[in-house]
This record gives structure tokens, C-alpha cells and sequence, in this order.
């Protein structure tokens, strides 16, 4: 059926080094694929353990468009289980969060019930099923549990996929943006807080992902929203204590040489930062005593060089963007090909000033919020590609700013800020895992 | 002293000065200390630690009536236009010395944009104050029914 599907040549052959193929964005039938492959053979984003605090506490979201539960265990463990009941398929909840009543799954329509590890409990009328195969149906097996989910300090990733790279394997040196995020609580612990922005893209995923690290776009799309708080704040006197949101606001319309030299960190399979020397997050002013109970915390210089990590976006690809520096994060929950969700979380420092919860808060409404003059401009953007690809004459998108051949022996490294290096790497990562992958050992 | 009529009057006029896009005279009408929220939850007990679709001082509330008339904001090419349908206001209460009052007034909204278009509803809360011999605006909260929704770009103004 179709150009791509059973055809993995004409897939690769959509990504090249340094171009990549409109259909990519505009195709239903590769989105089908990369749900069926790239988002099942990779570390997906679930969500984070503070979501469910206790035993029997559930949050629900969608892996790769397909409904699942984050639960904790009556033993606190973390789960993931497919959100469809054993029996007739119905999904088993249906609110975002919530707790199961008495620690039990219980399906709305036969009122089967599950253990918290998805096996079955009760089923209705049991005798009926005396004489039959059920008991060795998957039915029988109960809810399907994921077996590949990683509670990573607290972001509890899955891989869909029976076979495909271990957790650590996927996301290697990356992982340090979500350390350097984690260990800015004094007592190493998050808390998502403030609530759950969800704004409504018409555009392909992928746009959204490769916008996080395209640091050529800020002073021109966004001029019209931080350049006209410059030009509103620019008749203050030059020691006027500055408010937060123009803190927040101002440094989107610096100019390319600031975005340029702030440089952009590759690693493999499509992750990076941008932010590797400062950012635009570097000159927050500093609250209250945040930097003393660090201190006390970590000790000076281990505090120092937390505080001193200021890195921008941090992509883990394909599904979440992180903030380290001010604990937020984004995930893009795709729906279609033309369609995505993008939710935002903030998170509490435990341990930290209220005020850094505040500052996180302000920083989402400001930028991520559907609502935002900052985002409005972007989500504008990413539609006019979705429809502007659409013409004849040129199928390719160009992603040849600082291209270097030397890049085909491996792309990990540090790069001038400006390069399109980062979406490369997440196209290479794609094409990677636009396939079924070899079978691994791992048990994670 | 504050009068039930003039109270509804304010809110009918503050809707037709936004759906006539008259931003300039609409920010007139806020106190300096004024607030427009739009919480993101019911019964969101503040906008300071909890996100917030708007939480706007006089300031952030300058910066988007600015950047409305810039050639720059490209998500308004086109513009869009909005049209409240208000429900009669209810002054829900009014302070003893008649400095201060608060009304109810619940809402449609439609946001367009050549083919797209929004449909919000809601109910509004307006914090009113008699200042230097005016009624103003000390607070306007808006709480749309659908806040928790995956919602697209709101650009105006509820």
C-alpha cells in the first residue's frame, strides 16, 4: 500500500545529509510509519513520577498516539500499562490523573478488574468461560504491561518496541541536561507543579522539535513580541529594577552573534543542546536564598558549577524538550501528520525558594502558553511550512547552514549556535529508526 | 459611589471597545495596579505559583496591544477579529462605602482569523474601583469552561 510503507529504501531515500524531503512533514502515510517505527523503537517520554505520588495514583497519555497509564504500585512501583481493557478493548480511564478506587483497575463497560501490574483480579460470571481457550488467550494475560520503562531520576521514559537500543545506550551524555535540571533542588528532587499548558499545533511534530534548537528563528519571529517589550522598557532608566517578564522577554531578540557564540552540543540519535557557553537564560537575576541552601547543599564549587550549567533547550528526541535552567519542559504528543499537541509542565526544586517555582511559571505562561505572543509567531510559522511545502517546484527542505562533510563520520560534538547541525542529527537519528532495529540483550 | 448601572455599563463597554479593537482606550480603563487573569484551572487559587493561559499586569498587557499594531506580528497576517455576546451583568456584591464592587457576567466569544475561528464561553468576574473619581478595572478574571482543553492560538483580548 502507498510509496513508503514496506518500502525502506524509499524512506531513506528521504533524508539526505543535508536536505530533507517535504513528505517527511506532509505525508499521513510516513507519519503512520514513524509512529509504527521511530516512535516505537525509541525512548518515548511518559511523564514524571511526581505525577503519581502514591500507590494506585494513575496519569494517562498517549506513546506514539496510543493511549497508556503511568501508575504506581501498591509495591511503589512505576508501570506502564496499555490504557485497553483485556476483555473488549475499552480503554480502562479516561481522566488525565486520578487514583484507581481500592488500588484496582476496573473496566467501565464488563467491570473486569486488574491488579495495579495489570493481571487480572475478578471477571464477571466467571463460569461462562469454563470449556473455553480463554486461559490461554492473551485476554487472560491481563492488561499489557510495557516491558521496557526507565525511571530516570524521576522522567520515566518507555520503548514501545521489543527490540532496540538500551535506555543508556539511546540517550548516553544527554542524560546530563536532566541531571544538571534535577540537582538544582538542594535535596535532588523535582515536583511537577503549577499545572499542565496544552496548546493545539496544525503542524507536523517535527517542527515543533527542530524550532527548539533553531536559534536563527528568535530575532525575526519573535521581534514583534520581544522587541516591542525592549522598545517598551527601553525609556527606564538604565537602574531600574527589572521586572521578571522583561528578564524573560528581552534576550529573544539578541542578535546572531549572541546566538551563534553561544554554541550548540550534538550527541547521537538525534539529541542535543543549544547553550553550551550561556544562554538566553544566563542573566537571571538570582532569588533570594536559592544560592546559599546550594551551597549548604552541594558544598561552593559543586554548587557554582550546577548554577553555572545554563543550557537553553535540550532536545531528547523525538518526544521531550527540557529547560533545565528554569525546570520546564515541553512534550510533543503528535495526533497526525498535521497535528500536534505540545504540553508543558513546570516543576517545583524541592528544597528551593518559592520564588524559582514563580519565575518557571511566569516563563511558560510568557512563551509555551496558547495565549503567548511568543508562541503565537512560532505556531504561525510552523503552519505556513505545513502549507507553503505543499508547492511544486522544490520537494526539499535545505538544511545546509555550516554543513562539513567530515559530519558523515559521526556528528557528535560542539558547533557554532547557529548551524543546523542539530536538525541533521535528529534527521540521521530518523532515518536510523524509520526501521525495525536488531535484537538486543538489554532488560532495562 | 459606586451604581449598579454604572457597573453594567462598564462591562458592556469594555467588550465593545475590544471587539472594535480600540486597545488603547480599553487599557485606559484598567487601574495601574490592574490585573487581567485567565486561569488555567477551576477554582485556580492564584496566578503567582500556578500557570495561568493569562496573567497579565498593565505592562505585559502594553507589550501585546503594541505588538497588535506592529508590521511584524506575523501571526496577525491576517488580522483577526473577536465579538463578545455578553449575558446581562449581575453585581454580585458591592462594598459598604461603595468604593468597590464585583460582577458576574457570563459570555460567548469568537475569535477569527479569515478561515479559522474559535468559539469560547465562560463567565467573567470584573473587580471594580472607584479611582480619582472613576470606575475602573482593578481586576478581570476570566474563566473559560473548556480551560483545560488542548486549546489553538487565543490572540485577542476575552
Amino acid at each position: 500500500m502507498g510509496k513508503y510503507t514496506d518500502n525502506p529504501g524509499a524512506v531513506d531515500a528521504l533524508v539526505r545529509e543535508d536536505q530533507v524531503h517535504r513528505d517527511v512533514y506532509l505525508s499521513p502515510e510516513v507519519f503512520a510509519l514513524e509512529m509504527q517505527h521511530l516512535w516505537r523503537n525509541t525512548w518515548i517520554y511518559v511523564g514524571h513520577d511526581s505525577q503519581v505520588p502514591g500507590p494506585g495514583d494513575f496519569y494517562t497519555t498517549t506513546l506514539a498516539t496510543q493511549p497508556v497509564i503511568l501508575l504506581r504500585g501498591e509495591d511503589q512501583v512505576i508501570r506502564v500499562l496499555m490504557n485497553r481493557c483485556a476483555h473488549k478493548g475499552a480503554k480502562l480511564l479516561s481522566g488525565p490523573q486520578g487514583k484507581c478506587e481500592a488500588n484496582v483497575l476496573r473496566c467501565p463497560y464488563h467491570g473486569w478488574t486488574f491488579r495495579l501490574d495489570g493481571t487480572i483480579r475478578s471477571i464477571p460470571q466467571k463460569a461462562g468461560y469454563e470449556g473455553t481457550a480463554f486461559a490461554t488467550s492473551n485476554a487472560a494475560r491481563g492488561v499489557v504491561q510495557l516491558k521496557h520503562v526507565r525511571n530516570y531520576r524521576g522522567f520515566v521514559f518507555a520503548r514501545l518496541s521489543e527490540d532496540g537500543p538500551s535506555f543508556e545506550e539511546y540517550f548516553g551524555e544527554s542524560l546530563s541536561s536532566i541531571d544538571n535540571m534535577v540537582d538544582r533542588s538542594p535535596q535532588g528532587r523535582l515536583e511537577v507543579a503549577g499545572g499542565v499548558l496544552r496548546y493545539l499545533h496544525d503542524c507536523n511534530w517535527k517542527m515543533f522539535i527542530e524550532n527548539l534548537n533553531d536559534t536563527m528563528h528568535p530575532m525575526v519571529a519573535h521581534e514583534s513580541a520581544a522587541g516591542t517589550a525592549k522598545k517598551l522598557w527601553a525609556n527606564q532608566p538604565a537602574d531600574a529594577p527589572k521586572p521578571m517578564a522583561i528578564e524573560q522577554f528581552l534576550p529573544f531578540v539578541n542578535g546572531y552573534s549572541f546566538f551563534d557564540e553561544m554554541g550548540v552540543k550534538l550527541w547521537e540519535n538525534g539529541h542535543s543542546y543549544s547553550g553550551v557557553k550561556f544562554s538566553i537564560h544566563s542573566k537571571y537575576s538570582s532569588e533570594g536564598d536559592y544560592e546559599r541552601l546550594m551551597e549548604q547543599a552541594y558544598g561552593a564549587d559543586r554548587a557554582r558549577a550546577i548554577l553555572g550549567e545554563v543550557r537553553h533547550n535540550t532536545v531528547y528526541y523525538p518526544s521531550l524538550t527540557i529547560k533545565g535552567a528554569i525546570q520546564a519542559i515541553r512534550v510533543a504528543r503528535p495526533i497526525a501528520h498535521d497535528k500536534t499537541v505540545i504540553e508543558s509542565f513546570t516543576f517545583r526544586l524541592v528544597g528551593a525558594p518559592e520564588r524559582l517555582l514563580e519565575r518557571t511559571v511566569l516563563y511558560t505562561r510568557l512563551i509555551n502558553s496558547p495565549t503567548s505572543v511568543v508562541g503565537h509567531d512560532d505556531r504561525h510559522c510552523y503552519r505556513a511550512i505545513q502549507e507553503g511545502l505543499s508547492t511544486d517546484g522544490n520537494e526539499w527542505v535545505s538544511l545546509h547552514r555550516n554543513h562539513d562533510v567530515s559530519e558523515r563520520d559521526g556528528m557528535a560534538g560542539t558547533y557554532n549556535g547557529l548551524s543546523e547541525v542539530s536538525m541533521r542529527g535528529q534527521f540521521r537519528a530518523w532515518a536510523r529508526y524509520m526501521k525495525p532495529q536488531a535484537s538486543t540483550e538489554e532488560n532495562a | 459611589m459606586i451604581r449598579v448601572e454604572d457597573c453594567i455599563a462598564l462591562v458592556y463597554h469594555e467588550a465593545r471597545l475590544l471587539d472594535e479593537q480600540r486597545f488603547d482606550e480599553w487599557y485606559e480603563l484598567y487601574t495601574d495596579d490592574g490585573l487581567y487573569w485567565m486561569p488555567l484551572t477551576r477554582g485556580q487559587p492564584d496566578g503567582v505559583t500556578h500557570t495561568s493561559l493569562m496573567y497579565e499586569d498593565k505592562l505585559l498587557l502594553k507589550v501585546r496591544i503594541e505588538r497588535l499594531k506592529s508590521p511584524h506580528s506575523f501571526s496577525q497576517q491576517p488580522r483577526s477579529h473577536c465579538q463578545h455576546v455578553l449575558q446581562q451583568p449581575d453585581v454580585e456584591s458591592l462594598a459598604e462605602d461603595r468604593m468597590t464592587a464585583v460582577v458576574r457576567t457570563p459570555f460567548f466569544y469568537m475569535e477569527s482569523q479569515l478561515d479559522d475561528s474559535i468559539v469560547l464561553a465562560g463567565v467573567t468576574w470584573h473587580h471594580l474601583v472607584r479611582d480619582n473619581g472613576q470606575l475602573r478595572i482593578r481586576m478581570k478574571k476570566i474563566e473559560i469552561v473548556n480551560c483545560d482543553a488542548a486549546l489553538p492560538s487565543i490572540q485577542l483580548f476575552l
